[in-house]
């Protein structure tokens, strides 16, 4: 039912985020994770950006969040150790609730031991197509890696809904030609097995230095679900976005259709709070 | 081996109980729960099947056009509801519902206070929780339900109907005196989901509420109905929260509106008896919707009530020892 989103403002990148990470200032946290939550997220993606290198302040945010959250994190890092610690604070502050890993991609030295975390936590697990030669340029690499991560996944008894395949959107004002390959990509991902895994991006890539960014985000998003997509980390305080995502579920005849439609998908954010 | 075929939904029918006991601060003595599958109907091997109930229906005057074989089991009953209510109880009904008809502005035109007695009659007469389903007329249930509400605050019963049009009244009483509500939308999906959004807009938890999908009679375009049912059961299976209701089917009226039962024998004689025929009719088209997904069946003749209890404890009995294709244990 309906698109999976992954709210990305958790992130110390952003320059308020990473003061609070800094200063360990939970009242900036909560706030966010109440207007996301509030805004319909299904996860709350954290990640501490350029913040902290310090597993320590990671283990604290991750803590903060998942105390005052009501729906599920995303434990979004790149370090094994980071991954580690994440995990496990999660599990000791939020119990068996469910978890998302963010993310592994298709080189062994990260896709053994995340599969091995991901089978251990029960956690559901983002696989970015790239290993050690890079980003894909085509269709074909794309999905050569997305069927690697996938029988990884399913090897360390993952359930196909817990794997997410992240064909990787590439800024469309510098690599053009690769928004169509991303779609293409998503489209032939659907095949990989039924019922597929999902599909996710990281949305806000597609409009990196551009114009418009908010347009160019929101257009690619609905393009991308017509071919499959069906999770995004994406800026879910974004009403315009969110209204066109609630339009596109009735297009593609995911939701039953009212006049009301826009005031119930409105809803979904505040059941969950 | 053949694959494990059972079906997992990732949603579930919400329950809505009615009927509040005394240390729920109402009256009655014990309260009934709708609603709660976790799975389609009869498919217990799946998962929860919640048992449907059944409802019979006492008016508040006593009815003028009922066939005599309907009136026949109630006898003097009839001219009271709270008699007619307590033997409803006997015939086995797992609540009442009471229909305030007489006051409908070309059935008797009853005042607002009027219609409350007989909702107070009513439940001074049974134990049983209590539906309460207004006149049909919008201007006319707007002013019976403030007073009808408030004669049965504390006792968390279900009133109907609201639609897409009138809804706010009701909305507002039943919030304020603690009722559920029945959503009616006329054999339209889209519909009923609206209706269920413009409450829960108003502040009402669409928890409290039970869809009405507008019943047909067997015959009658019972068929669009049953598929309204099964798209609305299965979106709320399946996690849609504005279709995540149980469902009412209002059959008594329908059922004893059409010439197959109301019909006699010396008119079609190839139809035979009207006695057999006519509570056959009430019974089979519940049966469909039971199938369909019915949570809450609204009857009038004792005779469908009985055999639509047979058939629905049947069908829950072969389910639940039945194995699943492909089941190995």
């Amino acid at each position: 039912m309906g698109v999976i989103l992954i709210a990305e403002r958790i992130n110390g990148s952003f320059k308020d985020v990473g003061k609070a990470i800094q200063e360990k200032d939970k009242a900036v946290i909560h706030d966010w994770i109440a207007k996301q939550v509030a805004s319909g997220a299904d996860y709350l993606d954290v990640n501490m950006g350029a913040a902290s290198r310090n597993p320590d302040d990671f283990a604290w945010l991750v803590e903060v969040v998942a105390k005052a959250s009501p729906i599920p994190l995303s434990i979004d890092c790149n370090r094994l150790d980071m991954f580690r610690i994440g995990l496990k604070t999660y599990r000791d502050t939020a119990g068996d609730r469910p978890v998302l890993i963010n993310s592994t991609t298709a080189e062994d030295s990260k896709l053994v031991p995340l599969m091995e975390m991901a089978s251990e936590y029960q956690a559901s697990i983002i696989g970015v197509v790239m290993d050690e030669r890079g980003s894909p340029q085509d269709v074909d690499r794309r999905l050569e890696l997305g069927a690697k991560i996938f029988g990884a996944a399913i090897e360390a008894g993952l359930a196909t809904d817990q794997i997410f395949l992240d064909p990787i959107a590439m800024p469309l004002k510098f690599m053009q030609e690769q928004a169509k390959n991303v779609l293409n990509a998503i489209q032939q991902m659907t095949m990989l097995s039924d019922p597929p895994p999902h599909i996710s991006v990281g949305l806000s890539n597609i409009s990196s230095k551009a114009g418009e960014r908010k347009l160019i985000n929101r257009t690619f998003m609905i393009m991308a679900m017509a071919v499959g997509l069906d999770a995004a980390i994406l800026n879910v305080c974004d009403e315009d976005m969110r209204n066109a995502v609630a339009t596109a579920e009735l297009v593609m005849g995911q939701e039953i259709y009212s006049d009301a439609y826009l005031k119930a998908y409105r809803q979904r954010g505040a059941a969950q709070a | 081996m053949l694959p494990e075929a059972k079906k997992t939904w990732s949603g579930r029918i919400n329950t809505v109980t009615i009927g509040a006991t005394q240390a729920e601060g109402g009256t009655r003595s014990f309260t009934i729960a709708i609603g709660g599958s976790a799975t389609l109907p009869f498919l217990g091997f799946e998962g929860n099947f919640a048992h449907p109930v059944v409802a019979m229906e006492v008016l508040d005057v006593c009815p003028q056009e009922w066939p005599d074989l309907l009136k026949e089991p109630f006898g003097s009953a009839l001219e009271k509801p709270g008699p007619w209510a307590r033997r409803c109880l006997e015939f086995g009904a797992d609540l009442i519902c009471l229909r305030l008809l007489g006051c409908h502005p070309e059935h008797g035109n009853r005042s607002p206070d009027q219609a409350a007695q007989a909702v107070k009659e009513v439940l001074q007469a049974v134990p049983a929780p209590l539906v309460i389903i207004g006149t049909g007329n919008a201007e006319k249930d707007n002013e019976i339900f403030p007073v009808v509400a408030e004669a049965a605050a504390g006792e968390n019963c279900l009133i109907g109907n609201i639609d897409e049009k009138n809804y706010k009244t009701l909305v507002a009483v039943c919030t304020a005196y603690k009722h559920k509500i029945i959503a009616e939308s006329p054999c339209d999906v889209n519909m009923a989901k609206q209706v269920n959004i413009l409450a829960q807009d108003m502040g009402f938890p669409v928890e409290n509420i039970v869809i009405n999908p507008s019943c047909a009679s067997l015959g009658y375009g019972l068929e669009y109905v049953y598929s309204v049912i099964e798209r609305a059961r299965q979106a709320g299976l399946k996690g849609d929260r504005m279709l995540g209701q149980p469902i009412v089917c209002d059959i008594g009226t329908e059922a004893w509106g059409v010439k197959e039962a109301r019909v006699s024998e010396s008119e079609i004689p190839e139809w035979g008896s009207q006695r057999r025929r006519a509570p056959l009719w009430e019974a089979s088209t519940a049966a469909a919707y039971l199938m369909a997904g019915a949570d809450l069946l609204i009857l009038r003749h004792p005779e469908a009530v009985e055999a639509v209890k047979k058939f629905s404890a049947e069908l829950a009995g072969a389910a639940a020892g039945a194995k699943a294709p492909g089941a190995t244990d």
